[in-house]
């Protein structure tokens, strides 16, 4: 077995991957999921906002991470609409722009809201960190255009809109830099704007910190984040539909680990005998 | 099974498979994918970059400015800057945007300098502040626990945390050669910080899993209508 090991093309992990990947989507194993406490708090930090506040919410990422956080993205606005909370979307990835718009229409459509009144999509600005600090100083001075073009100021949901004290909450969805991090050291901090985060897994770690302080009142973390917030919402969407195939995926790797561990091992006793 | 029948869905399918295709080994179809990724993103960058940087946040005010609309009448010239518009000063940012280009013309290019010391200078200020406030302060204020809570688990978790924080500082101590009691303590520190980086390692695979799984979504839902 272990010289099968040492000779196994790669390509045959690739494939293995593959199919454990493939194969719980095709046919749905209905794993079971555990809410934890992070992503509870999460939730209960947008409950916690009295109903028909306005919210400000920055989707700070690109089509790379479609699969974590769009699904994040969707049941926080639908979160957000039930509460008949007000949203402010932006965007500080230049990669971002279209996805999120898209991503923001559809959920608005789904729940009847109306462009302008109940949410307005301020589109992508240059700048990362200074855009945040100038939004501290208004919010229409940093975007006086929004995704479409409309002058912001015109616009009914920015009537009561000034800068950062306009809003109870900040829900940031997030791929890296500029990104939570970023919301927590300029605005988190300086503006004690109460903040909750979505993040993709590889950059999750880096933010547990920030939740142990406080200065995250909750985080989601990669796709099992949003399955579990999925699962909180009662909803079934693209999240828990891949969590099948996270887990099995995750299996694979452990069993990969192991088996190389043991090669190695072997390895080095055979060397110490001879 | 109900097959896409839009263009878009065809093509973002066929480049998804072209790229898989380097699993099996490196070949001109995936070579074609990734030239086209790399050309169409700088393309849309720059495309973006002009749109929504040049035009609205120096263009625009610039011209509005120049010609005196929406500048306090009271005050005169593009460089009449009352409270809340100082959009004639633009013209500063926008100079120092065009100093660096001098970088592609040889002798001059040390002028790029001025301007890639105001950015680092502006960008090292907002991150110093914001730093010493969330990440210095921030956290040491979380670090000091009181190591009694009144609870077995939670004090148990606040003995851990503290040993675990005491000993990976402890790790990073390279004053001293690392035996005897620092070489236990450091040594202890290492276990956490592998627990630790076992974790980022479980949440990378996590994410990279994920990047898998949305591209067979997509093949499987939005291309070949399977649901």
């Amino acid at each position: 077995v272990t010289r099968w090991l040492e000779r196994l093309d790669r390509r045959w992990i690739f494939f293995g991957m593959g199919l454990l990947v493939l194969l719980p989507l095709l046919f749905p194993l209905s794993l079971p999921l555990t809410v934890s406490n992070r992503v509870r708090a999460f939730h209960d930090g947008i409950a916690r906002i009295p109903d028909g506040s306005t919210v400000l919410m920055s989707c700070d990422y690109d089509p790379g991470a479609i699969p974590e956080l769009v699904p994040m993205t969707r049941t926080a606005l639908h979160q957000l609409f039930d509460k008949k909370c007000k949203v402010v979307v932006t965007c500080l990835w230049p990669g971002g722009p279209g996805l999120v718009d898209n991503t923001v229409r559809a959920v608005a459509d789904e729940m009847h809201q109306v462009d302008g009144v109940d949410y307005v999509d301020l589109g992508f600005k240059e700048g990362r960190e200074a855009v945040m600090v100038l939004m501290g100083q208004g919010i229409a001075n940093a975007f006086p255009r929004d995704y479409q073009g409309k002058d912001t100021r015109s616009l009914p949901i920015m009537r009561n809109v000034r800068d950062y004290s306009s809003f109870p909450l900040l829900v940031n969805i997030s791929a890296g830099y500029p990104g939570t991090k970023e919301w927590v050291q300029q605005v988190q901090g300086r503006f004690h704007l109460p903040m909750v985060a979505g993040v993709t897994a590889v950059s999750a770690p880096e933010f547990y910190p920030y939740l142990q302080t406080g200065q995250l009142v909750g985080l989601l973390g990669g796709m099992a984040g949003a399955a579990e917030y999925e699962k909180l919402r009662g909803e079934k969407g693209t999240a828990t539909r891949g969590m099948d195939a996270q887990s099995m995926a995750h299996v694979f790797v452990a069993l990969c680990i192991l088996a190389g561990n043991w090669v190695h091992w072997r390895r080095r006793r055979e060397e110490r005998a001879s | 099974v109900s097959i896409s029948h839009d263009l878009s869905i065809w093509v973002a399918a066929i480049l998804t498979l072209f790229i898989f295709s380097f699993l099996y080994k490196d070949n001109p179809l995936y070579k074609f994918a990734e030239h086209l990724f790399v050309g169409v993103s700088a393309g849309y960058y720059i495309i973006l970059n002009f749109w929504t940087v040049i035009v609205p946040n120096l263009w625009d005010p610039l011209v509005k400015a120049f010609r005196g609309e929406g500048v306090d009448p009271t005050h005169h010239g593009f460089l009449a800057a009352s409270l809340g518009d100082y959009r004639g000063w633009l013209i500063i940012p926008g100079l120092l945007g065009v100093l660096l280009f001098t970088r592609l013309f040889g002798k001059i290019g040390w002028v790029s300098r001025w301007s890639l010391a105001t950015i680092i200078g502006v960008y090292a200020g907002i991150k110093t502040t914001g730093f010493a406030q969330s990440d210095l302060v921030e956290q040491l204020h979380g670090s000091l626990q009181p190591l009694w809570t009144g609870q077995l688990a939670s004090t148990v978790n606040v003995l851990i945390f503290t040993v675990g924080l005491i000993t990976s500082l402890m790790f990073f101590f390279y004053s001293r050669e690392h035996k005897g009691t620092l070489g236990v303590v450091s040594r202890i520190g290492v276990f956490f910080l592998m627990v630790s980086f076992g974790a980022g390692y479980g949440y990378t695979v996590m994410s990279r899993v994920s990047l898998l799984i949305g591209r067979f979504q997509f093949l499987l839902q939005d291309w070949l209508g399977i649901r």
